[in-house]
C-alpha cells in the first residue's frame, strides 16, 4: 500500500515539468559534493551568508533575469538574440547618467572634483534606473515591431540588434569604458541583505512575471500562439500584440540584467557585458523544458535551468579548470545535461518508474 | 511477378492490441487484406481505425499481436520500413510539404539526377506525366503545393503514394473527404485499375455510399474492438450503420420533422445583412441575409468560394467592397477578435491547422475564444473555466477522460466538438459551421446535424457549409448556391436535389 503510494508519487514527480531541471541540478551538485571539498560550506559574516552555493545563485542572477523574458519569447515560438547587446546598451546608459564627464560634457567646476567620489552621481539613482529600463524596453519594442508587425523571422530580426546593439552602446559612451564610482549603484549587484541583493531582484521579477502570465489570460495566450498561431488567430487572439508584449518584456528584463552586470563590474564595458549571455539564457530555457518550437512554458523551470548553467561554470572553476578550457568543458557538460531531455532517455526514465509500479 | 501465396492474403493481422495513456485504442483486433481487393475499414470516431493503420505502417508499435505480411511474420519497424515493404499510405491529414512545388512533393527523394544535380526539367515533366496518367489531372507542377486547394493537394498525395514503386498495399485514409464528385469518380477508377493489377487497398471513409460503390469487403471496429468482417454484397446498409454505432439510427429520420418545426420559428429579425460584400480574388460582391432562428446552407463545388464567404463575414480578411450589418449595426473593423464582440462564430474547415490548439487541454481549448473576447486581464478563474468546460463536455457528449486531457489525444470528431464548444461558449448570434462533419462518423454526424437545428430553435442564426449536398439539404431552411466565387441562386423550403445539383454545376440557368 505504502509502496503503491510511493510509486504513484514517483510517477507524478517524473511527469512534472520541474523534474528534469532539478535532476540535472542534482547530478551536478552531487558531482561537486563528491569531488570538491567544502563545496557546500556556508559562512556567516556580519550576519550575511557567504559560500560557493550562494555564489552560484548570485552569479546566475543575470541569466535568471534574462531567462524570464526569454521563456516567454521562446514560448511564442520566437527567440531573442539581442539580450546581451541590450544589456550593454543599458550599462552604457546607466554609466553615462552617473558619470557624464567622459563625453566632454562640461560639469561645473565645483562638481568636477567630486567625480571620483563614491557618493557622487550626476543624476539621482532612481532616474538612472528608470531611464535605463525605459531605453532597454524600447529596444524590446523595436524587436517586437520587427517580429510581430514586419513579420521578420525572430532570429533574423533580433540578430540586427545583437550586432548593432554593441555599436550603439559604444556610441553612447563615445567609445570609452566609463567607470562607475557611485557606491549605492554597486549595491544592486554586490549588496547583501542576508543573501545577495540581486537574488531579491530575481525573486521580485519572477513573482511579477508569474502574476502577469498566470493570473491573467496572457500565459495561456502566449502558449496558444506558440502552439498554433493560425488557430489562435481564428480564436480571436491578437497574435501580434502578444508577440509585441513578450519582446518588449524581454527587452525590459535585459535592462534589469544590464543594471546588475554593470553594477557588478562597476563599469560600462560595451564589448564584454553580456557577451554570449543570450546563449546561456536560451539554454536555461531549454533546460527548463520549454520547446524551442514554442508552446508550454514554466518560469520556475527556466530559473532552475539558469542555476544549472551557472553551477556548471562555478564547478569548473572550483575544480581548477583553466579559464581558456572552460568553454570546451562547459560545452561537454551541457551536452550531457541536454541528453537527459532526449526522447530515448525520457522513455528509459519512464520505463524505470513504471516498472516499479508494476512490481508493487 | 509476385508469386501469390496459397492463402491469398497480403496481410494478416491477428490479436493486435495497443494502449495509450487512458485509452485502450485497440483490443485484440484481427484484420486481413487479400490480393486485389478493396477492403473498407469502418468505425466511428475514436474507434481505432487510425491506430490500426498506424500499427500497420510502423508509426506505432503494437503492445501485442502478430502481423503476417506476404505470408511471412514481419515486424514493421518504421514508416520508412513499411514503405520498403510495399505499404503506401495517404493519411487523413495531408502529409506533404506545402512550401515545395508539386513536382518536388511527388518525386521527393527519387528525383532524377543529371551530373550529380537534380534534373529539374525531367523532374517536372515526370511529375506532370504521373499526374496525367494516374489521376488524369493537368496542373502546373512547378507551383507550390500550398497554393492549390485541399482537393488538389489530396490528389497529389495519392499520386505520390501510388508512384512509390512496387506498392502492393495502398492505404487510403479518408481520401475523399475534400474531393468533388468528379474527383471521387476519378479516384475510384484508379482504385479499380490498381485492384485489377493485384494491389490490395485499405479504404477508410465515413461516406457509406462510397463504400458500397467501391469495396469488396468491410471490416467494422468500434471502441477498439473488432465487430465483424463481411462481404460488402451481403451486408445491408442499415446493418452496417448499426454495427458502426452500436444502436439503430433513428436520429436521421427525425430530421425533416424537426426542420419543419424549427422553420415556423424563424424570426423576421435580420441578424446578418451583407450588401455587395466582396473582396478581390476571394469573393465576388454578394448580398446575403440571415434571420434569427434560421439555418442557411451554402452549397457549391470545391473552390466555389464557400469558405471564403465565411471567412469574410467572420473577418479573417477585410472586404474591399460592400457592407456587413450585424443586428442592424455596421461592422467597421473586420477581425476574429471583433467578431467575438459582435457575436459571430466560425468553426473552420481545416480543424487541425486552424481549429484545435493541440498541446492545450480540452478545458483551455473550450474557453479560448471566450477568454480572447474578454481580453488579457479579465481572467476567467479556474472554477469558472472548469464549470464551462464540464458543461460543454456533457452537453456535446465529448468523450474525454477529463477536461485536463490534451486535446491532441482526442479523436477527430471529439476535437470538432471541442471547437464547437469553444464557439458556443461565447453565446454567438451567428454561427458559421464550415464542414463541421468532415471526417466524422455517422452517429456523431447525425448528432451535429440535430444540434444545428436545435441551436436555430434557440434563436441562433446558422450558416452551414458542407460538401455533402444531402447534409446541406437536410439541415438548411434556405440554401444559397455559389459558383466560382459568386452567389448565383437561393432556394427556400424543400428543394429538389436534381435542381440543386444542376444549379451548382452551372447549367440550371
Amino acid at each position: 500500500m505504502k509502496d503503491q503510494k510511493f510509486s504513484s508519487l514517483l510517477k507524478k514527480a517524473t511527469e512534472s515539468r520541474l523534474f528534469l531541471p532539478i535532476l540535472a541540478l542534482a547530478i551536478i551538485l552531487l558531482f561537486d559534493a563528491l569531488f570538491i571539498p567544502n563545496f557546500f560550506a556556508i559562512q556567516v559574516r556580519n550576519g550575511d551568508l557567504y559560500g560557493r552555493i550562494i555564489d552560484i545563485a548570485r552569479n546566475a542572477s543575470t541569466v535568471m533575469v534574462l531567462s524570464l523574458g526569454m521563456t516567454l519569447v521562446i514560448a511564442t515560438g520566437g527567440i531573442d538574440l539581442s539580450v546581451g547587446a541590450v544589456m550593454a546598451i543599458a550599462a552604457s546608459v546607466a554609466a553615462i547618467m552617473m558619470n557624464p564627464v567622459i563625453i566632454g560634457l562640461e560639469l561645473p567646476p565645483d562638481l568636477m572634483k567630486f567625480i571620483n567620489d563614491p557618493n557622487f552621481t550626476y543624476s539621482p539613482l532612481w532616474e538612472v534606473i528608470l531611464v535605463t529600463l525605459v531605453v532597454a524596453t524600447i529596444c524590446g519594442v523595436w524587436n517586437g515591431l520587427l517580429v510581430a508587425y514586419m513579420r521578420i523571422q525572430a532570429m533574423v530580426a533580433t540578430l540586427i540588434l545583437m550586432i548593432a546593439g554593441r555599436g550603439i552602446a559604444q556610441l553612447i559612451t563615445n567609445g570609452v569604458r566609463i567607470q562607475i564610482f557611485y557606491k549605492p549603484y554597486a549595491f544592486i549587484g554586490q549588496g547583501w541583505v542576508l543573501l545577495p541583493f540581486s537574488l531579491y531582484i530575481v525573486l521580485f521579477l519572477y513573482i511579477i512575471t508569474w502574476l502577469l502570465t498566470r493570473k491573467t489570460a496572457i500565459g495561456m495566450f502566449i502558449e496558444s500562439v506558440g502552439i498554433n498561431a493560425r488557430a489562435s488567430f481564428f480564436s480571436g487572439i491578437n497574435e501580434k500584440r502578444i508577440k509585441m508584449l513578450v519582446y518588449t518584456f524581454c527587452g525590459f528584463c535585459a535592462g534589469v540584467a544590464g543594471l546588475i552586470a554593470s553594477s557588478n563590474i562597476k563599469t560600462s564595458d560595451a564589448n564584454n557585458i553580456g557577451d554570449t549571455i543570450e546563449l546561456d539564457a536560451i539554454l536555461s530555457v531549454v533546460i527548463g523544458g520549454t520547446s524551442m518550437a514554442g508552446g508550454r512554458f514554466s518560469l520556475l523551470a527556466s530559473l532552475i535551468g539558469a542555476i544549472v548553467m551557472q553551477a556548471i561554470t562555478t564547478s569548473m572553476y572550483a575544480l581548477g579548470v583553466p579559464a581558456f578550457a572552460l568553454k570546451a568543458i562547459k560545452g561537454l557538460v551541457v551536452v550531457f545535461v541536454i541528453l537527459l531531455y532526449s526522447e530515448p532517455i525520457r522513455v528509459f526514465i519512464r520505463k524505470l518508474t513504471s516498472r516499479k509500479e508494476v512490481r508493487s | 511477378m509476385e508469386s501469390t501465396p496459397d492463402n491469398n492474403y497480403l496481410i494478416e493481422m491477428t490479436g493486435i492490441s495497443k494502449a495509450f495513456p487512458g485509452v485502450q485504442a485497440l483490443d485484440n483486433v484481427d484484420f486481413n487484406l487479400k490480393y486485389g481487393e478493396v477492403h473498407a475499414l469502418m468505425g466511428g470516431n475514436g474507434a481505432g481505425k487510425s491506430t490500426l493503420i498506424k500499427v500497420l505502417t510502423g508509426v506505432e508499435k503494437p503492445d501485442r499481436g502478430r502481423i503476417i505480411l506476404f505470408g511471412q511474420e514481419t515486424v514493421i519497424r518504421s514508416p520508412m520500413h513499411a514503405q520498403e515493404l510495399g505499404i503506401s499510405t495517404v493519411y487523413q491529414e495531408i502529409n506533404l510539404c506545402p512550401n515545395l512545388s508539386v513536382a518536388e512533393n511527388i518525386l521527393i527523394g527519387r528525383q532524377p539526377m543529371k551530373h550529380g544535380r537534380v534534373d529539374w526539367k525531367e523532374t517536372n515533366s515526370q511529375a506532370s506525366e504521373i499526374l496525367q496518367r494516374i489521376l488524369d489531372i493537368n496542373i502546373d507542377v512547378t507551383r507550390l503545393l500550398g497554393s492549390y486547394s485541399v482537393a488538389i493537394q489530396q490528389m497529389v498525395a495519392i499520386a505520390r503514394a501510388l508512384e512509390i514503386e512496387s506498392a502492393k498495399v495502398l492505404i487510403l485514409d479518408e481520401p475523399t473527404s475534400s474531393l468533388s464528385k468528379n474527383e471521387v469518380d476519378q479516384l475510384f477508377s484508379v482504385m479499380r485499375k490498381l485492384r485489377s493489377e493485384g494491389v490490395g487497398i485499405i479504404f477508410i471513409t465515413h461516406f457509406i455510399d462510397q463504400v458500397y460503390v467501391i469495396s469488396d469487403r468491410i471490416t467494422v471496429i468500434r471502441n477498439g474492438k473488432l465487430i465483424g468482417c463481411d462481404e460488402t454484397a451481403t451486408l445491408p446498409k442499415m446493418d452496417l450503420i448499426t454495427k458502426m454505432i452500436g444502436r439503430t439510427l433513428t436520429a436521421l429520420d427525425d430530421m425533416s420533422k424537426i426542420k419543419a418545426e424549427t422553420a415556423t420559428k424563424i424570426q423576421d429579425k435580420k441578424v446578418l445583412e451583407a450588401k455587395d460584400l466582396g473582396r478581390v480574388e476571394s469573393v465576388n460582391p454578394m448580398d446575403l441575409d440571415l434571420h434569427a432562428g434560421e439555418v442557411l446552407g451554402l452549397a457549391g463545388l470545391v473552390g466555389s468560394g464557400r469558405s471564403e464567404t465565411a471567412g469574410l463575414i467572420f473577418g479573417l480578411e477585410s472586404p474591399d467592397s460592400g457592407t456587413l450589418q450585424i443586428s442592424g449595426k455596421n461592422v467597421k473593423r473586420f477581425s476574429p477578435a471583433n467578431s467575438i464582440t459582435n457575436g459571430i462564430a466560425l468553426t473552420p474547415e481545416d480543424r487541425k491547422a486552424a481549429g484545435i490548439i493541440d498541446d492545450l487541454t480540452v478545458r483551455e481549448n473550450i474557453i479560448l475564444a471566450l477568454q480572447a473576447g474578454q481580453g488579457w486581464f479579465k481572467h476567467l478563474n479556474i472554477q469558472k473555466q472548469n464549470k464551462i468546460a464540464d458543461e460543454f463536455i456533457e452537453m456535446l457528449e465529448i468523450s474525454t477522460p477529463t477536461a485536463e486531457q490534451l486535446v491532441k489525444n482526442l479523436s477527430g470528431g471529439n476535437q470538432q466538438k471541442v471547437i464547437l464548444a469553444r464557439w458556443l461558449a461565447i453565446d454567438p448570434q451567428v454561427l458559421i459551421l464550415d464542414e463541421p462533419t468532415r471526417g466524422i462518423d455517422v452517429g456523431t454526424k447525425a448528432e451535429i446535424q440535430k444540434m444545428v437545428l436545435s441551436l436555430a430553435d434557440q434563436g441562433k442564426a446558422v450558416i452551414f457549409i458542407s460538401s455533402e449536398l444531402e447534409e446541406v439539404m437536410r439541415t438548411s431552411h434556405r440554401i444559397a448556391v455559389l459558383i466560382e466565387k459568386s452567389k448565383v441562386a437561393e432556394f427556400s423550403g424543400d428543394v429538389d436535389e436534381k435542381v440543386l445539383l444542376e444549379t451548382m454545376a452551372g447549367s440550371g440557368t
